[in-house]
């Protein structure tokens, strides 16, 4: 293949990975951003979109679209359902200890997982894609759904930067996440506030999830790589840094897809994590971050 | 072939106090179904350690390996059981995990004290778990598929009789593909050991047939997106040769012709590459006319043998290759047939060897050393093998399925000879 037509693959391929990544990290970002908590069971709530995905879409018969619509609607719901109730049972109770946290979000990934494992077992299996079309191009196919992904992921980052930007809500949370106590002191209910965010952050997870998994399968450890990459992107763009946030994963993603095509995925990685130990050296806030008060 | 809650208990007592570092007596004390065994031995039940993928990359495959393990356990113990003593399968998880594989060898041979250790199929599992089987000198029984038993770099204990590997699968087929297929051959493969064995067997036995090997794809069993790896396939490839393993198997014949449509290479796949899918999943019509190996087929074919028919149906799988009942539930046909197989090898070598306990262990592995030929029929539905006793392995037919109006129809099978090569070591030189 042509050195074009290879650089276009890839680029695609990245960006493919970049939307997914954008809106995973995105959810971890929040979290962290807002309640300051490092949430390792970010990666099991993208899982349980997946897997919900799969549930939900072999339930309802009919054109496959309609249960992918219908899951891309309900997972998410059901994923911050849980989430706020993981959030008011543990993280609340541990008045959000950074350190207890941590541990008790990796308690939350083992029993997600486990939970995954025994009640839908080991089996990938997959969701139909909702339409099933292929460009051609002159030199290879391309799926026509790879490239909704990046559409919808784009719509649903920008919805999300509205209602940070533009909306009371976003305001509130805001203002939580610049100082909690001043928050506080002006009456926002700082508690509410972190269980909405908990929430937010893991439906967006789920929805990255419901989104891939019609190209990837839906497999009870399939939250594994997302959270380290997404570890990746939150900390090259700043913890707490929406336009951040989106700037690393468009980064690592293109530059995974780019080097992963021309040499070997396994050099990709190597990059990538290179890459988070030189921001954590020179620049520890992040490219976009602000020094934390 | 369920473990009983009983035994579950029973386990996890014995470990705790093993952890607490109580002395070996009281672990048999609150276990008391060890010692009434070993007073009883004649008439206690033959225990076969089943090391099963249940968790991990190979989980499918573990399903249905249990499921057939189970199916013959069964039907064996209806004809009276082995030297007249029912099996009992004890099922631990190895994750599909070396390290945890040999760690469930060692608690086969130290906890549930089981006759022989049965049933794995991932090449570095079976790889990783040798070592712990030959140590606790335990005969290891495998349903791999890979070559590391014939090339006789394990040890003595380990055996494969149920499955032909992958140097002798791929020799018996490497004329057919330079015939019928093509002769610049891009291989893609798994990047571990099983996958190594289609690296380093296939390009030698290509080259004899005047084919070449082309350009060589290694690609992570873990991997859950492929198109990135395929602008490596050279433009000028006649045949992809392809063989994956993992959840993703799925994804990669999807990506693969979602990147190339109908106007692709030729198709020769290991069916591991779709094994328990459905090979009319949306996206995968491209494969129409492809080709794939199968050990056994998956699809009921015309000229099935009344052997192969019983065994389909004790085994539960309709002539789809489905679970009977639930036709989503596509089983690993290709490859289960192995344990199915060994477990009559075991059978016959226990008989043999007149084994009456773990003592007999060594008379096991002589005896089954001494089998050379398994004939077609009940027991080996598949096929007839022969089995060379020197490198424990044996030898039977490949079959050639091409992919025919959503079906795989068989269009070749090779011969026992086609398959067989020099022993490249001797494994009854090493001491017991």
């Amino acid at each position: 293949m042509h050195f074009g037509p290879h650089l276009l693959l890839a680029t695609l391929e990245g960006l493919v990975t970049s939307a997914v990544l954008a809106l995973t990290a995105l959810g971890l970002s929040l979290v962290f951003g807002v309640m300051r908590i490092v949430n390792v069971a970010h990666g099991e709530f993208f899982m349980l979109g997946a897997v919900l995905a799969w549930a939900i879409s072999t339930a309802i018969s009919g054109h496959p679209a309609l249960g992918f619509l219908a899951a891309l609607v309900l997972a998410p719901l059901v994923v911050g359902a849980v989430a706020l109730v993981a959030e008011r049972l543990v993280l609340r109770r541990l008045n959000y200890n950074p350190e207890g946290t941590i541990v008790a979000t990796i308690g939350m990934l083992y029993i997600i997982q486990q939970l995954a494992l025994t009640f839908y077992g080991p089996e990938a299996r997959p969701v139909e894609a909702p339409f099933s079309y292929r460009i051609l191009l002159p030199w290879f196919g391309y799926s026509g759904y790879k490239l909704s992904v990046v559409a919808a992921s784009a719509v649903l980052l920008v919805a999300t930067w509205l209602v940070l930007t533009r909306t009371r809500v976003g305001l509130i949370m805001r203002a939580t996440q610049y100082d909690s106590e001043t928050a506080q002191a002006f009456g926002i209910p700082v508690d509410r506030v972190y269980g909405g965010v908990f929430a937010l952050g893991a439906m967006l997870a789920a929805v990255a999830a419901v989104l891939i998994v019609p190209i990837s399968q839906a497999h009870y450890l399939m939250g594994q790589d997302p959270l380290l990459l997404s570890f990746i992107v939150v900390i090259i763009g700043g913890l707490g840094s929406l336009r951040g946030t989106v700037v690393a994963a468009v980064l690592i993603g293109l530059s995974d897809g780019i080097i992963s095509m021309f040499f070997s995925p396994t050099l990709a990685k190597i990059i990538a994590t290179a890459a988070v130990a030189l921001v954590l050296v020179f620049r520890p806030q992040g490219l976009f971050g602000t020094t934390p008060r | 072939m369920d473990k009983k809650p009983f035994d579950l208990s029973k386990s996890r007592l014995t470990r705790r106090t093993a952890l607490k570092g109580l002395a070996a007596g009281a672990g048999l004390a609150a276990a008391p179904g060890f010692v009434r065994y070993a007073q009883a031995q004649s008439s206690a039940p033959i225990k076969i350690g089943f090391q099963s993928h249940r968790t991990g990359i190979g989980a499918a495959y573990g399903r249905w390996y249990e499921k057939t393990t189970a199916a013959a356990v069964k039907a064996i113990n209806a004809a009276g059981g082995i030297n007249g003593r029912p099996v009992e399968v004890v099922i631990e998880d190895d994750g599909t995990d070396p390290g945890r594989g040999a760690e469930v060898v060692g608690k086969f041979a130290t906890q549930h004290k089981t006759d022989i250790v049965f049933g794995t199929l991932f090449s570095h599992v079976v790889i990783g778990s040798a070592p712990a089987a030959g140590e606790a000198k335990m005969p290891y029984f495998v349903v791999s598929e890979g070559h590391h038993v014939a090339s006789t770099k394990l040890n003595r204990y380990v055996f494969q009789p149920g499955i032909t590997d992958v140097k002798s699968q791929i020799q018996s087929m490497a004329p057919w593909i330079a015939a019928n297929a093509g002769k610049k051959v891009t291989q893609i493969f798994p990047d571990f050991a099983f996958g190594y064995d289609h690296r380093d067997y296939l390009p030698p036995a290509l080259k004899a047939q005047g084919a070449d090997v082309i350009a060589q794809i290694a690609i992570p069993p873990t991997e859950s997106s492929f198109t990135k790896y395929f602008p490596q396939i050279p433009a000028e490839t006649e045949v992809i040769y392809h063989v994956m393993v993992g959840p993703a198997v799925l994804t990669f014949v999807k990506e693969l012709g979602e990147f190339y449509g109908s106007n692709r290479p030729q198709l020769f796949g290991f069916i591991d590459s779709l094994e328990a899918v459905d090979i009319n999943s949306p996206g995968l019509e491209f494969l129409d006319g492809s080709h794939f190996w199968e050990g056994s087929p998956r699809y009921a074919q015309a000229d099935d043998s009344a052997a192969q028919k019983a065994y389909r149906a004790a085994v539960g799988i309709d002539d789809n290759g489905a679970a009977v009942g639930d036709p989503k539930d596509v089983s690993t046909a290709a490859h289960m047939f192995g344990c199915w197989e060994t477990l009559y090898v075991v059978k016959k070598a226990m008989e043999d060897a007149g084994y009456k306990g773990p003592e007999d262990r060594a008379k096991l592995v002589e005896a089954t050393e001494a089998l050379t030929e398994f004939a077609e029929g009940p027991e080996h539905p598949q096929g007839p093998k022969t089995f060379n006793g020197k490198i424990h392995q044996c030898f039977g037919i490949q079959n050639i399925s091409k992919v025919e109006g959503g079906k795989l129809k068989v269009v070749h099978k090779t011969k026992i000879e086609d398959g067989l090569y020099e022993p490249e070591g001797d494994y009854p030189k090493q001491a017991l």
